[in-house]
């Protein structure tokens, strides 16, 4: 589904990814771990296709497609999911209405019918009731006020919503109370299908306990230094990233 | 430096899709401005002679007034000679009735999407349709009759109701006002009237099509509302007008008076030409609107989504002297490539227990320059005034700008006075974060721009706000990449 090879991007003048290999096939789970800093989000956000990273130098196939080429609404419709480390507020417009516009853009792009307001709310109403969103974050507007946890929860509702082919989880375990990551981690499970990968960036082997992956892979200074089974999460968990190449070297 | 940052500073060609010109035999006369030119408007008219007087009064006071220069908005001097004062199309005789309306007329509003033939009519909104300098049909005029309404044409008002109209005109906006107040006193053509009686509550929107057509015209019209004791009605005015490369100029005005218990509600969608997107052309929209709340526990709201103009100069304002009188003004003022606005309201409380409440958003994009200037002013007797201002700004891209003036006078010490404001910049990660969950930019702009102005345009009826979202994307087409 996902072939990435020997990507590098670099940001104000200054190189974080240094040559990035990944091959992620429909129906896989995938962690990234790694120190602060050794650029994950970078990695998520130049998949996702945002221009404030330059891609220098590498290639990045989606279903045999040059995803580097195509902007990042053409991404999402074509079923790219970014769950944001950070998620953005967008004051005065209601979550509900944002993520409608959402779905009936992506629909639309696939040639589906758009979604009236009545369908849309009893879709976005059951899965809302799973997440344990109140009722209230329907109107409310997008991210804005919304705790941390409430706002990471929001980005897995929206993907709930979007039944992307590839989602991207930036940390979404960060921030996130212990029932709350047990919640979220039942609706990325419910999510798990043959035709759809996961890619989850986390700092934390708890999630993965959740998650469970089918590869971990250690990215240090723009790298991927290592790759291996879930139970690398553990020995992670156990020795830290000591011994693994991470310090810069300019 | 990153594409997105240069995206927002792209400012494409934004097309107007209002800008086309009706081919109609008009009837007009020659450029210029002197007493002859008054007297021959008011013949025209046929109007008594006292309002022939008051013209010409305002003439003679206006000769001694100089253009105000105190706004910041940049424009050449305006050479008033050069302006035609009236201008109106060729239309038959006797009494008006849709079937004798011009065909190409009622295309012309068609074309605007503004239905003026019977069965086309919007239920619910009544519209009286302004054409240059007249007016050139009304809708729904006989059933709003029915319950004592006066809804038409202000010409048609002089000749029914002259005693109304002498005893309002002026009365909320003198005619010694201010330059441009003094200019459409003295060559005002033609506009709305309307009276709601005693108790009625107006059962539908009432609204006004402004649309300037002929080259070289001024539009000055005229509007005046009068809602009387515990009455209610609620009011919108649209505009356009063709793409033309000259600036035309259009200085209205409007005077609302609400007597003891009356409510209205007056909105505006100004569309009118902007200018291309190197400020080539565009109207000159140089506006005096005044509400006065007379009686006690009325109210005068104010709604306005500028979006049109070449420049914007209007300050639709409250003068609130029945006690408990209440008065609001919502605004958002949208400048893109070379658009400049002035705007914001004055709110002069001299009853007791006085309330006002102003919220203002200002949106810049590509070279716009957005000024919000606001006063609120409390006087000695106004016991328990209360005030609220809250002026929002928002930019896009950095080539634009946004400036607040918020003037404060209170004579009263106990008067409560709150005034917050912001300025900030449309996120490239807020449009990134749309982009991402599937939107275009295009789409991502228009959705960021009508949250930053949701608190102005859910005051609109129903009917328009929908009308007023649409706008705001279309004005902002092409100024992020
Ligand atoms: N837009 C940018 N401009 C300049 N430097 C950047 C930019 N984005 C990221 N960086 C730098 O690149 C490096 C990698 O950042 P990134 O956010 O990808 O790290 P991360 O692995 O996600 O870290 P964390 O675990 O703390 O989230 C950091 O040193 C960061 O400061
Ligand atoms: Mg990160």
């Amino acid at each position: 589904m996902l072939t990435i090879k020997n990507l590098h991007a670099s940001a104000a003048g200054r190189e974080i990814l240094r040559g990035i290999d990944l091959e992620i096939k429909a129906g896989e789970v995938h962690a990234i771990m790694g120190p602060n800093g050794s650029g994950k989000s970078t990695l998520a956000q130049v998949l996702a296709g945002r221009d404030l990273y330059t891609v220098t130098a590498g290639k990045v196939l989606y279903d045999g497609n040059d995803l580097l080429a195509m902007k990042p609404e053409e991404r999402a419709r074509a079923g790219i999911f970014l769950a944001f480390q950070y998620p953005v507020e967008i004051p005065g417009v209601s979550n509900l209405y944002f993520l409608r516009s959402a779905v009936n853009s992506i629909r639309k792009a696939r040639g589906l019918e758009e979604l009236d307001a009545f369908d849309f709310l009893q879709v976005s109403d059951g899965k809302m009731k799973l997440l344990g969103m109140d009722p209230s974050f329907r109107e409310r507007p997008v991210n804005a006020g919304f705790s941390g946890g409430e706002k990471k929860r929001n980005e897995i509702f929206q993907m709930a919503m979007l039944e992307p082919r590839l989602a991207i989880l930036d940390e979404t375990d960060s921030g996130l109370d212990i029932d709350a990551l047990k919640t979220v981690a039942d609706g990325v499970n419910a999510m798990r299908s043959p035709d759809r990968a996961i890619l989850v960036v986390t700092h934390y082997q708890r999630l993965l306990n959740y998650i469970v992956p089918d590869f971990v892979h250690v990215l240090a200074n723009g790298r991927i230094v290592k790759s291996g089974r879930k139970e690398l999460a553990l020995e992670l968990e156990e020795k830290g990233y000591v011994g693994l190449e991470t310090t810069v070297a300019y | 430096m990153s594409t997105s940052a240069n995206q927002i500073e792209v400012i494409a060609n934004q097309e107007y899709k209002y800008g086309f010109v009706t081919d109609i035999e008009q009837e007009t006369v020659p450029p210029g401005l002197n007493e002859d030119v008054i007297r021959l408007i008011s013949a025209k008219k046929q109007e008594p002679e006292w309002l022939t007087e008051w013209r010409l009064n305002a003439y003679r006071h206006w000769l001694k007034m100089k253009d105000p220069k105190w706004a910041t908005v940049e424009y050449p001097p305006i050479d008033f000679q050069s302006i035609v004062y009236y201008s109106a199309p060729k239309m038959k005789e006797g009494p008006k009735s849709l079937a004798d309306v011009d065909p190409k007329l009622l295309e012309t509003y068609e074309k605007l999407g503004i239905p003026l033939r019977e069965r086309e009519l919007l239920s619910g909104v009544a519209v009286d349709a302004v054409f240059d300098s007249i007016s050139v049909a009304t809708t729904f005029k006989d059933k709003l009759a029915k319950l004592g309404i006066i809804f038409g044409s202000f010409s048609e008002a002089v000749q029914e109701h002259p005693e109304l109209v002498r005893k309002y005109l002026g009365s909320v906006v003198p005619a010694t006002d201010n330059f441009y107040a003094g200019l459409n006193s003295a060559v005002f053509s033609d506009g709305s009237f309307c009276y709601v009686p005693k108790g009625v509550r107006c059962p539908m929107e009432l609204s006004t099509y402004f649309r300037i057509n002929a080259k070289s015209t001024g539009q000055f019209e005229r509007t005046l509302i009068i809602a009387d004791e515990g009455s209610h009605v609620s009011y919108l005015e649209g505009c356009t007008a063709p793409m033309r490369d000259e600036n035309q100029l259009h200085a209205a005005v409007v005077e609302l008076v609400a007597h003891d218990n009356a409510q209205i509600k007056y909105s505006t969608i100004q569309n009118w030409y902007p200018g291309d997107k190197n400020g080539k052309g565009g109207i000159y929209n140089f506006v005096t609107k005044r509400g006065k709340c007379l009686g006690v526990n009325s109210k005068i709201s104010w709604t306005q989504v500028e979006t049109g103009s070449a420049i914007t100069w209007k300050y639709p304002s409250c003068i609130l002297q029945g006690d408990n009188s209440v008065g609001e003004f919502y605004s958002v003022a949208l400048t893109n490539n070379r658009q400049q606005a002035d705007t914001g309201t004055k709110m002069i409380h001299i009853g007791k227990n006085t309330r006002s409440t102003i919220i203002s958003k200002g949106i810049s994009a590509g070279h716009g320059k957005n000024t919000y200037r606001g006063m609120v002013k409390i006087l000695k007797g106004a016991e328990g005034a209360r005030n609220y201002s809250q002026c929002d700004s928002l930019l896009i891209g950095d080539q634009c700008s946004a400036h607040t003036f918020p003037y404060l006078e209170v004579k009263n010490s106990a008067a409560q006075v709150e005034h917050e404001a912001t300025t900030s910049k449309i996120g490239e990660d807020q449009i990134f974060y749309c982009q991402q969950r599937g939107l275009s930019t295009e789409d991502a702009v228009s959705m960021i721009v009508n949250g930053f102005a949701r608190q102005v345009i859910k005051e609109l009826p129903m009917e328009f706000a929908v009308e007023a979202q649409k706008l705001l994307g279309v004005s902002l087409e092409g100024s992020v990449g």
